[in-house]
């Protein structure tokens, strides 16, 4: 699948996007995990208040993915 | 109705000549726009403009839809917002939303519904720069307030 990442996430990981392989019965929770196994900077990035969207639809750590799936990572949001 | 992302500044005339020409059989007894501005300073002292960044493909439909939402909930006959991205210059405009309905408190409600629900939902994250050094800006628990509030009617309707 597609993962992209945000704001901080992008900036502290130094990755935009990625493409990951993830198990059948995946989570949202799951490929955060995933990807916190990457590494101290993964790890510090991830495990703060982090939203999440499946197919550039908010979505919560529950959601089930897959292969097809876009899913992003980032920080509660500022705009305005 | 229309939802933009734009590098580029907007005038404000030419979003409400828009707005009015597409308001449905030009009903609208109330036109509210409102205009978001940079800020040249923040809780710690002077700052040196902002930057913008956004999620292409999911704020644009994320606009989109919060337009939706207001139009419904407040039978609005048109309404428009546009949102800047990219590096902004201190005093530059951020934000247009605009809103379109028969009557005034209708206009105004979803103005302030629109600017709400923006900062809370919508894909865009705030770095703030002074001098060299940038820092993204925290999300504020006054903004969720504000959307909440929103929330907790659409609860007890």
């Amino acid at each position: 699948m597609k993962v992209k990442f945000f704001a901080q996430i992008r900036e502290l990981t130094g990755c935009d996007a990625m493409e990951l392989a993830v198990p059948d019965n995946a989570t949202v929770d799951g490929v955060r995990e995933q990807l916190m196994q990457q590494g101290e900077v993964w790890r510090e990035a991830l495990s703060a208040n982090v939203l999440s969207a499946r197919n550039q639809t908010l979505c919560n750590g529950s959601t089930a993915v897959c292969e097809d799936d876009e899913i992003a990572f980032f920080p509660p949001v500022t705009g305005g | 109705m229309f939802a933009r992302v734009a590098q580029e500044d907007f005038s404000q005339q030419a979003l409400y000549d828009e707005l009015c020409a597409h308001d449905q059989r030009s009903r609208a007894g109330a036109i509210v726009t409102f205009t978001g501005r940079v800020r040249d300073y923040n809780h710690a002292g002077a700052i040196d403009g902002i930057e913008l960044e956004y999620y292409p493909g999911m704020t644009e439909q994320a606009l989109a839809q919060l337009i939706d939402k207001a139009v419904k909930r407040f039978s609005l006959t048109n309404a428009g917002i546009v949102h800047r991205v990219g590096r902004l210059a201190n005093h530059e405009q951020i934000v247009w939303v605009g809103t379109c309905a028969a009557h005034r408190q209708d206009a105004f409600l979803a103005a302030s519904f629109l600017m709400d629900m923006l900062k809370q939902s919508v894909p865009i994250w705030k770095k703030e720069w002074v001098g060299e050094q940038a820092h993204w800006v925290a999300a504020k628990g006054s903004d969720d307030d504000a959307a909440m509030r929103w929330l907790t009617e659409d609860k007890d309707s």
